[in-house]
């Protein structure tokens, strides 16, 4: 087996002599941390489901959805802390998600890693962004939008 | 087969497109009511409104299969007539919360 084959061929076992014990594991994530990966998995996809229930329950009850009633709506903490919970787990949840169809469909391993890597930036920018916007809105000043 | 793959098409529509709408919508809000009045312009534009409502069905339909593979973690709905009953179920079911959100939304809007 070349070293070629090793890395376009990340599921081994064809062989016993196909590389290091290193090489053979590479990129099949870690050990014993299955069960917890899972539940966690289940536990934001749940999460976002309750709260972008309550997000649109909430939204369709608002007199109208323009600038001032929604931001006005948003400094409540019983609205701004659901939305920021929902935005946590609505990221863990895609970030998780988009990662699983990587791994499925990128077969080639420095594709694979370039394209987790830019999925987990892109999750963290937009969920940071996200967060941010909530908090400047809940904490500015009333009146000042 | 079908709805495996739908899930996973609905999932990567949402992640990309309904959480990059998402974002907007939150950061023009917190940019003020001009940023704002440009986001929903664009939003509720007649001619993308097949954004939206896609978005609600890709929704419906990722949380009607996610709710199935749910199910079927803890075993059951294995046997073949009851697992394609639930796969056909979960399409017909989203494609009528479809309807019904938006059904409500316009009537909202008209009242």
């Amino acid at each position: 087996m070349t070293a070629d084959t090793q890395l376009s061929n990340p599921a081994p076992a064809e062989s016993l002599s196909s590389g290091t014990p290193l090489g053979r594991a590479r990129g099949l994530g870690s050990a014993r941390e299955g069960a917890h990966h899972w539940g966690v998995e289940r536990l934001a996809a749940a999460a976002t489901l309750a709260l972008l229930v309550w997000l649109a329950v909430s939204l369709l009850r608002l007199p109208a959805l323009d600038h001032a009633t929604v931001t006005q709506w948003l400094k409540a903490p019983l609205v701004a802390v659901p939305m920021l919970l929902l935005i946590l787990a609505m990221f863990r949840h895609l970030q998780m998600g988009l990662i699983v169809v990587i791994e499925d469909y990128a077969h080639d391993e420095g594709n694979r890693l370039i394209l987790i890597a830019l999925v987990n930036l892109a999750s963290i920018f937009g969920g940071a962004l996200a967060l941010f916007s909530v908090l400047k809105i809940a904490f500015a000043p009333l009146g000042a939008g | 087969m079908l709805v495996s793959i739908l899930h996973r098409i609905t999932g990567f529509g949402l992640a990309t497109l309904g959480a990059g709408l998402f974002v907007w919508w939150l950061y023009a809000a917190a940019s003020g009511a001009e940023a704002y009045a440009a986001f929903v312009g664009w939003a509720t534009w007649k001619w993308a409104l097949i954004v939206p409502v896609g978005l609600t069905w890709a929704a419906w339909q990722h949380i009607l299969s996610g709710l199935r593979h749910l199910v079927m973690d803890t075993g059951a709905g294995y046997e073949l007539s009851a697992n394609r009953f639930w796969a056909w179920m979960t399409v017909i079911g989203a494609l009528l919360l479809t309807l019904l959100t938006w059904a409500y939304i316009y009537w909202r809007a008209g009242a």
